[in-house]
């Protein structure tokens, strides 16, 4: 595992953006999406504001627009859903392109993906101007449970070694001839899962072994 | 002589599931001393060393450091007085940062504040990585971590340092650095180790544990120079070395 790149996220910047507390950070974000999840689905004006906003941000802080929009990709299983909605949802008719859809479900498939996309746009901006130490000491500032701060801490900090194991296992497997190509290797994948699995909870057991031997008694010291 | 730093009297362990990993071990390392922990693959090494700081309690037999003996009520002073380093630094290191991993240990025990920076600070010289210490630990390559692995120990102040395959994973230049460090250190250490000529470079002494009891104790020359001794309990000297034509260190 190489050394001395930061996390793929995260895009290292000293902007003003950057420089905001996180917990700041963190409120705005939420505010933002409630604000967003809040607008009625054909104010499409508000829309188109809230974009100019959060392009304002981007801009501010100097973090590619493509580096954002690579990332975006996660939004894909939603946007999806979002095509799919026209076509299952029921109610009256109407034509697109000559194709006949579902007229609640061509607003709410619209609705589904300005909105997703914003709050994708949005997160993918904090996570780019925030180191993930950052955002886990702001979670702590918002009096989140410490349980779940340490939890996430843990994830944050696992992430890389499983990802890592988990590349190790997929070039182990198609170094032996497989590779994934339709649903009958699927058993495959899933026992590779399940082996990732075990192995990352007998890493779990051998990680509170060495707090064990630290002196962890069930609190993380403060 | 005095009252040895660690002192394992006929000490016997079945796991849970009947599997009888130690038949009565008897173990002193004195204070000052570095002893090599040699032995073939499941001869009970990391179960031993699991007992020294009370991870195992002993079925039969006993274990105490510096005269106290390893028991539910002393188990945060046994912790404190030995540290483990074990083998995979991603089990051990798993705190945010470099700063805070270190610092894990004293915090657990109390010490907060200016003192505490000064002792992670300090541990941190001690290995030569004080100038990362506000890096995550999962950016540091391997033999960085091994080196921070060995500091979150370094600062508890222990009185043992066990260390379970230290040169395992590391190219040849970490592996030399961190022999110079363990050189450097004033503190006792067992380590566990298949590197006999890492065993040789650093450790005057060597215990052979095979099969759950101690057949060897003595000088690791002795020991690596034994062929019948290191025939009968799988060790092998890698190839072209060879103990008695190894240049001693100056």
């Amino acid at each position: 595992m190489g050394a001395g790149h930061g996390h793929k996220l995260h895009f290292h910047g000293h902007s003003p953006i950057h420089r905001v507390p996180a917990h700041l950070k963190l409120l705005t974000l939420l505010a933002f999406m409630i604000v967003v999840v809040a607008t009625p689905r054909d104010w499409y004006p508000a829309f188109a504001v809230y974009l100019a906003v959060l392009v304002g941000v981007i801009a501010v802080s100097r973090v590619p627009p493509t580096y954002l929009l690579k990332r975006t990709v996660v939004e894909v299983p939603f946007v999806l859903f979002a095509v799919l909605l026209p076509f299952v949802a029921t109610g009256p008719q109407t034509e697109v392109l000559g194709v006949s859809v579902s007229q609640h479900g061509l607003e709410a498939g619209i609705a589904l993906l300005i909105k997703g996309t914003l709050g994708v746009l949005a997160s993918l901006t904090l996570a780019a101007t925030t180191e993930p130490n950052e955002l886990l000491l702001g979670l702590e500032r918002l009096h989140l449970p410490q349980q779940l701060v340490q939890i996430m801490s843990f994830m944050v900090r696992y992430l890389d070694v499983v990802t890592g194991e988990m590349q190790r296992m997929r070039i182990a497997r198609e170094s032996r001839g497989f590779t994934a190509r339709n649903p009958r290797h699927w058993p495959v994948l899933a026992r590779s899962a399940g082996a990732l699995f075990i192995r990352s909870y007998e890493r779990g057991e051998r990680v509170h072994l060495a707090m064990l031997s630290r002196g962890y008694t069930g609190k993380m010291p403060r | 002589m005095s009252t040895p730093v660690l002192d394992v009297r006929g000490l016997a362990y079945a796991y849970p599931d009947g599997h009888q990993a130690l038949f009565g071990v008897d173990l002193h390392v004195h204070q000052g001393e570095r002893v090599a922990l040699l032995g073939p693959n499941g001869a009970g090494k990391t179960t031993l060393v699991l007992h020294l700081n009370g991870i195992h309690t002993a079925g039969a037999g006993s274990v105490s450091v510096s005269g106290l003996p390893v028991e539910k009520a002393n188990l945060t002073e046994i912790r404190r007085r030995v540290g483990i380093v074990f083998q995979d630094p991603d089990d051990q290191l798993f705190m945010g940062t470099v700063r805070a991993d270190v610092g894990f240990g004293p915090a657990n025990l109390g010490i907060k504040g200016a003192e505490l920076d000064r002792r992670v600070m300090r541990a941190l010289e001690q290995v030569g990585m004080a100038e990362y210490v506000d890096r995550p630990p999962h950016h540091l390559s391997f033999g960085q971590r091994r080196r921070v692995a060995v500091a979150t120990v370094l600062v508890m102040e222990p009185e043992i340092l066990v260390l379970d395959e230290p040169s395992s994973n590391l190219d040849p230049a970490s592996r030399r650095e961190l022999a110079d460090i363990l050189r450097s250190l004033d503190v006792t250490v067992l380590m566990v180790t298949h590197d006999l000529p890492y065993a040789l470079e650093l450790c005057p002494r060597s215990v052979v544990l095979s099969g759950g009891t101690v057949v060897a104790d003595g000088s690791t020359y002795d020991v690596l120079t034994d062929d019948a001794l290191m025939t009968a309990h799988r060790l092998e000297l890698p190839f072209g070395f060879d103990p008695r034509t190894a240049t001693p260190r100056p």
